[in-house]
């Protein structure tokens, strides 16, 4: 006869609750889990290292909303006093913010556009067929890559001159159409890798169904291609717009020839003197003089509609990469 | 059956004499098989169809980069001068302007110098920095989006006024952090060693804010690697940093070398101001016009070459022994088959001109002979 066992007569059954062993576990790590100490380790150095990224954004951040008063008490040093916006819209008076801001727009957008298509093209046209001089001009492609531009910038600012393109927006859109724009060996690069990975077969039997060369690349090519074309559009975009050395060369004409487009990065590099230029014009009374808030709030000012747009499509930028393809298939 | 062996004899007939040749070449057994016409047609198809595809490029390439190019070096060669009214003043100098750089302009040499120390400090740095923290956000993370975020944000925030911004503000350098403290830990090193080391310190958030892209790549390139490995080394009792040597590293070297010429290349073109605003200023000087100018951004670029050149000898992958045998094989192969194939050429152009000088003597004979018999 089985007895029954009660429970207050059940055996304990002597649960250390505290064992070097259990310790052991907790700290170190068993095999598919990651101990304390060293989760500890890790978010502490990312942590860190996340805190110095952030760092000048935030100084950034908290200077531009002090005023005069706040920048001269040393007690204070990360929280403003008043949560106040005079800095913003006295920089963005002295640097004709939507103006400037339309303007940068249609500068980054617009050779972009044509760099994405043209991009593609040509990179579908190294991938897809073999032809003689093939690796001749890829070669070249990583060379043109590796020279800094300065060492062009010279006899290409000469050739503008000649074709009338300094001060147009031209100047940013014809070289975009022969695949020259800025970092576009890049993004032949990228493009060629990602149309190496569509099927031969499948090209081949589009061929048997008819299509000929360019319906294969619009119809096949370009739609499975959607990821790595948007990744080239937005880095392309982001370096079209905060390109401030070539722009001012040739946008602006380098020696101060005015043209009608107003970047915003450029008048970001020219700050000092607009903002001067701006108070002294009474335009604003009282409006503050040229001191690191008002800096603060312009350099803010230039990297917020970025920002925005970073924040939007933050999955985009980051999984960009990967999706390029060219870390291997 | 017999209808085709005397269409074989009929056809064989007139070139009894190239199987000569034929068999030669069945003697030496590299037969490159035959193609069609209709093949070989493809093909030149195909590659035309390359070259209209590449066109724009081509055409962008000889234009805006070759030529200009070229004429980049002429410029380092002459002195250049714009007049107001746009024409130009060419003389040619010769070497002139390199002297004139390395002997007269005392900054541009002390700021190459600079240039190359910083690089040669900054570029490990960042490297290695952006590997270690691939590695860590490829562990079990929460939050992991949130922090690729943070790290990828600078690239979209750094151009030239903003870094310049930022750096005139100070924001290069953390306060919480003691600088004098890192000065006197180093004091023991020698000078050439502790003071990039602590121009390091000093600039951190500057030189941690070009290793965005370099992460990304990094963790694209390790989630690649295929954990079955990892499990394989386990089983046989590799420990952790085992694994790390000896799978990690090897299989993302072709990513090391790309990370570092990428951020040679970027360092070089955005964040330093010293060179670059030199080259810049010194190309509207009317003084010393496009051509020192030039040779200023030749030096630049020579410099940045043999770094990059560096950069290759160190991290390309070397081919394996077999690889190279087996390449040298096929190399030779090619050779001796492109030279059979020129040697039967000949071989048949002559059989061609005999057939014809035999058909000749034979007609000629028989015209005689026809002539006699009559």
């Amino acid at each position: 006869m089985t007895k029954k066992i009660k429970s207050s007569e059940k055996t304990e059954l002597n649960k250390p609750s505290f064992s070097k062993d259990k310790v052991r576990k907790f700290m170190l790590g068993s095999k598919d889990d990651m101990g304390f100490l060293r989760k500890l380790f890790t978010y502490a150095i990312l942590i860190c290292v996340g805190f110095v990224f952030i760092y000048p954004l935030i100084n950034m951040l908290s200077t531009s909303m002090m005023t005069l008063d706040d920048l001269i008490d040393t007690s204070i040093q990360w929280i403003p006093s008043t949560f106040n916006l005079q800095n913003y819209s006295d920089a963005a008076g002295a640097m004709d913010f939507w103006e400037s801001l339309k303007d940068s727009f249609i500068i980054a957008g617009l050779p972009t556009i044509i760099q994405v298509c043209i991009c593609a093209f040509v990179g579908y046209g190294f991938a897809r067929f073999d032809f003689r001089g093939k690796n001749l001009m890829m070669g070249l492609l990583v060379f043109s890559f590796i020279i800094p531009p300065q060492i062009l910038m010279m006899p290409t600012y000469v050739l503008y001159l000649d074709m009338h393109l300094i001060g147009h927006l031209r100047a940013y859109i014809i070289p975009a159409i022969l695949g020259q724009g800025f970092k576009s060996q890049i993004f032949i690069l990228i493009c060629w890798q990602f149309f190496r990975q569509v099927p031969q077969s499948l090209i081949e039997a589009a061929q048997i169904d008819g299509a000929g060369y360019f319906k294969s690349f619009f119809r096949i090519a370009i739609p499975s291609a959607a990821g790595a074309l948007l990744v080239v559009f937005l880095f392309s975009f982001v370096w079209y717009w905060n390109e401030s050395y070539l722009a001012n060369l040739y946008i602006n004409g380098g020696t101060g020839k005015f043209s009608d487009y107003k970047l915003l990065v450029v008048q970001l590099a020219q700050f000092n003197d607009i903002y001067t230029q701006y108070a002294q014009s009474g335009a604003q009374m009282g409006a503050p003089q040229n001191n690191e808030s008002v800096r603060m709030a312009g350099t803010m000012l230039t990297v917020i509609p970025l920002l925005l747009i970073y924040f939007v499509l933050q999955r985009q930028f980051v999984e960009s990469v990967d999706r390029t393809g060219i870390t291997g298939e | 059956m017999m209808t085709t062996n005397t269409k074989n004899v009929e056809t064989e007939a007139p070139v009894k004499e190239s199987k000569v040749v034929k068999a030669k070449a069945s003697k030496k057994k590299i037969d490159k098989p035959k193609k069609s016409k209709s093949v070989t047609k493809l093909k030149k198809r195909e590659s035309r169809m390359g070259y209209v595809f590449t066109f724009p490029w081509i055409i962008g390439a000889a234009v805006l980069l070759i030529y200009p190019f070229i004429q980049s070096f002429y410029f380092a060669l002459c002195h250049l001068v714009f007049k107001p009214d746009r024409t130009r003043v060419i003389d040619f100098k010769g070497m002139e302007n390199f002297a004139n750089v390395i002997r007269r302009d005392t900054t541009f040499i002390e700021n190459l110098i600079a240039y190359v120390m910083k690089m040669v400090v900054s570029v490990p740095v960042i490297v290695v920095f952006s590997l270690l923290i691939a590695m860590l956000l490829n562990g079990k993370i929460r939050c992991k989006g949130l922090f690729r975020t943070i790290y990828f944000l600078p690239v979209i925030v750094v151009s030239g006024p903003v870094m310049s911004m930022l750096t005139a503000e100070g924001a290069g350098s953390i306060n919480v952090v003691n600088m004098d403290s890192i000065g006197v830990a180093l004091q023991f090193l020698p000078t050439y060693i502790s003071e990039p080391v602590l121009s390091i310190f000093q600039n951190i958030v500057l030189i941690l804010w070009y290793a965005g892209v370099q992460i990304l790549i990094f963790i694209a390139a390790i989630q690649k690697i295929d954990s079955s490995l990892y499990e394989a080394a386990k089983i046989d009792g590799g420990s952790g940093w085992e694994c790390f040597w000896k799978i990690t590293l090897p299989t993302i070297k072709p990513m090391i070398l790309l990370n570092a010429i990428y951020t040679l290349v970027f360092l070089s073109n955005n964040g330093n101001a010293a060179i670059t605003d030199a080259i810049s200023n010194a190309m509207f000087e009317i003084s010393r016009g496009y051509g020192y100018a030039s040779a200023m951004a030749w030096m630049y670029g020579l410099i940045i070459g043999i770094l990059v050149i560096i950069i290759f000898l160190l991290f390309l992958q070397k081919k394996d022994h077999y690889q190279k045998q087996v390449a040298k094989v096929k190399r030779l192969e090619k050779r001796s088959r492109k030279s059979l194939a020129k040697a039967e050429k000949h071989m048949q152009r002559n059989n061609l001109k005999f057939e014809k000088l035999v058909e000749k003597q034979a007609s000629g004979k028989k015209a005689k002979g026809g002539r006699e018999n009559d």
